[in-house]
């Protein structure tokens, strides 16, 4: 825009009728809204609303069939916590978040410390470490199901190559503690490269001169890391065990694909109850009901980033 | 001399580590490839070392994909969701962002909260009351009831990302336009999301990937073959019975997940500076 231009639109703008026809565009009491309004609306009926009848459908009795939707008080929710089915997914959802995720802390800090520094293939490298994020999961799940296989399973014979198996190898998820751990492997798999970006982030966020500061006070490895590295990305590493609790929790595809649950289930988690028994099942009451026993934790996660966000304005 | 050993116990624990974690994550993908174009005969006999070809490699299982199997027609179902799904997404959550980002005062902040936290309810909690609600608007069965939903997940992230990335700009930029005459809509339109562009594109590859990602809504409100997405078509649809065609699956896998992935790799450092500043500012 040349200076003629604006100083044309300008003068233009001071012109009464000007700015009348902008004054909603203008006012920013009324514009905030206006832009807000479709965002917030939608979130409010697809998200909220829905949130709501998963509350109401959890105290009453309706089926997928649709028809009486009587209200039946906490009769779902005493009639699943007292099955079996249902204990033993809530312990397996513990089982499977907290291994998950200590592991996927673990492993991110380690990975994220590797690449700190520049070398060739870097690029590749970090290419590679996002695939398995990146990749749809339900397909991603689907190469572990053949890797898996009980006949042909690739893990095997290269298990069988080492020396360290013998004969036909291990039904990854045919048996009870291997297909937890199995499922624990992919679940890692899928979640470690997201946690390793936000750690990476984090790590980048330290200026130098703390880390050289601490290189001239002769803080060896651990003591650099544990007294001041990892207080400074204490917060970033909330982030990403918050993330990747709510994934773990509330995630039924890899178990869908690989177990379904099984074997006599020892993988169902409280997520793939929910799907099976409501949906598959046709019980939306009590699906809804077995969905619910996650809100605690969600609403824990919820405050856990609520702190994080509290903490990061006040500073 | 002792400062050399340690050097190279570091540097070899960080190749390990490195090498080990790569072979982790790319494994998955290699052995896709691999399974894709090998024979049936050389795929499943035992005494093979599977990383070989003792025959020549064959497209028979990607010809059987596109020509035996709905594969073609559930990538564009998919990329019929998914554009749509970013176009909402845009229009919802770009203005929204920078209402929160510029236009709110006290409460921008909180509600900005309040909307990131949505994204933690997951489709896990919702899929069931929003089965019925697909039903009664008689979606069930459609491509138009993903693009209805999908957008509950993709919008409050993408709203609280473009908070973030109109925060980074400096107020002067529209305070300029302004005197230039613009409307603070205006100022918005043509000066802030032109200089968005990359925020823009951003959220637009994030949303992308979400609808690709996505499985629960689509498995429950999608019955029919056709109408599914790749993926609910692969792992549902080509996974049945015992009897598996694992040359054609990972052929579908790999088609599905490699080169949505060199594009995103693209806009990986955009991505990653856009989700931190958004998630820890």
């Amino acid at each position: 825009m040349n200076s003629s231009d604006s100083i044309a639109t300008s003068a233009q703008s001071f012109s009464p009728r000007h700015r009348r026809g902008s004054a909603l565009l203008d006012n920013e009491r009324w514009l905030g809204p206006l832009l807000l309004g479709p965002a917030v609306l939608y979130i409010v009926l697809l998200v909220g609303v829905p949130f709501l009848m998963a509350l109401y459908y959890s105290v009453s009795n309706t089926t997928t069939g649709g028809g009486t939707m009587g209200f039946v008080g906490l009769k779902n929710f005493t009639a699943v916590i007292g099955t079996p089915k249902f204990q033993t997914a809530l312990k397996n959802t513990i089982t499977f978040g907290l291994i998950s995720q200590v592991l996927i802390l673990i492993l991110s800090n380690a990975l994220a410390l590797s690449l700190q520094t520049n070398f060739r293939g870097k690029r590749l490298i970090r290419f590679l470490i996002l695939l398995p994020w990146v990749a749809p999961i339900s397909i991603g799940t689907i190469a572990w199901l053949w890797i898996f296989d009980s006949t042909y399973s690739v893990l095997n014979w290269m298990l069988r190559l080492t020396g360290l198996i013998h004969g036909t190898g291990y039904m990854w998820l045919g048996l009870p503690h291997l297909a937890m751990g199995s499922i624990i492997a992919v679940n890692i798999w899928r979640q470690l490269p997201l946690a390793t970006v936000i750690l990476l982030a984090g790590y980048g966020s330290i200026p130098q001169d703390i880390h050289d500061a601490a290189a001239v006070d002769g803080a060896g490895f651990w003591r650099h890391f544990f007294q001041v590295t990892l207080p400074l990305i204490l917060p970033i590493t909330l982030v990403a065990l918050l993330f990747g609790l709510i994934f773990t929790f509330t995630d039924m595809v890899i178990i869908y694909n690989l177990t379904r649950g099984g074997p006599f289930d020892t993988t169902q988690v409280l997520a793939s109850l929910a799907f099976y028994t409501g949906i598959a099942g046709g019980d939306l009451a009590e699906g809804a009901a077995i969905a619910l026993f996650l809100f605690p934790l969600l609403l824990a996660i919820a405050l856990g980033f609520l702190m994080i966000a509290h903490r990061t304005e006040v500073t | 001399m002792l400062d050399r050993t340690k050097r190279w116990g570091a540097l070899s624990t960080r190749v390990g580590i490195l090498g080990v974690l790569t072979f982790f994550f790319a494994f998955p993908f290699v052995w896709m490839l691999i399974t894709a174009f090998k024979r049936t005969s050389d795929l499943y006999d035992l005494k093979h070392n599977p990383f070989l070809f003792y025959e020549p490699p064959t497209l028979e299982h990607v010809k059987r994909l596109f020509f035996e199997t709905l594969y073609g027609q559930w990538l564009l179902n998919t990329a019929f969701v998914g554009i749509l799904v970013v176009l909402i997404t845009l229009l919802l959550a770009v203005p929204a962002g920078y209402a929160l980002a510029r236009l709110t005062r006290n409460w921008g902040a909180k509600l900005g909260i309040g909307i990131f936290l949505t994204y933690l309810v997951p489709p896990t909690l919702l899929f069931i009351p929003l089965s019925r609600v697909v039903v009664n608007l008689h979606l069930d069965d459609s491509l138009w009831s993903l693009v209805l939903v999908y957008p509950s997940f993709t919008v409050p992230f993408s709203a609280w990302l473009m908070m973030g990335f109109f925060k980074a700009i400096p107020k002067d930029v529209e305070e300029a336009a302004m005197v230039d005459g613009y409307s603070r809509m205006g100022a918005f339109v043509r000066v802030v999301v032109p200089i968005s562009f990359s925020g823009i594109l951003t959220v637009a590859i994030f949303s992308f990937t979400l609808v690709m990602q996505e499985f629960v809504y689509a498995v429950t409100f999608i019955s029919s073959v056709r109408n599914m997405t790749v993926g609910i078509g692969v792992p549902t649809f080509l996974v049945h019975g015992d009897v598996y065609f694992w040359g054609s699956l990972m052929a579908g896998c790999f088609i599905a997940s490699v080169p949505i992935a060199i594009i995103y790799n693209f806009f990986v450092d955009r991505f990653i500076s856009g989700f931190t500043m958004g998630a820890v500012k």
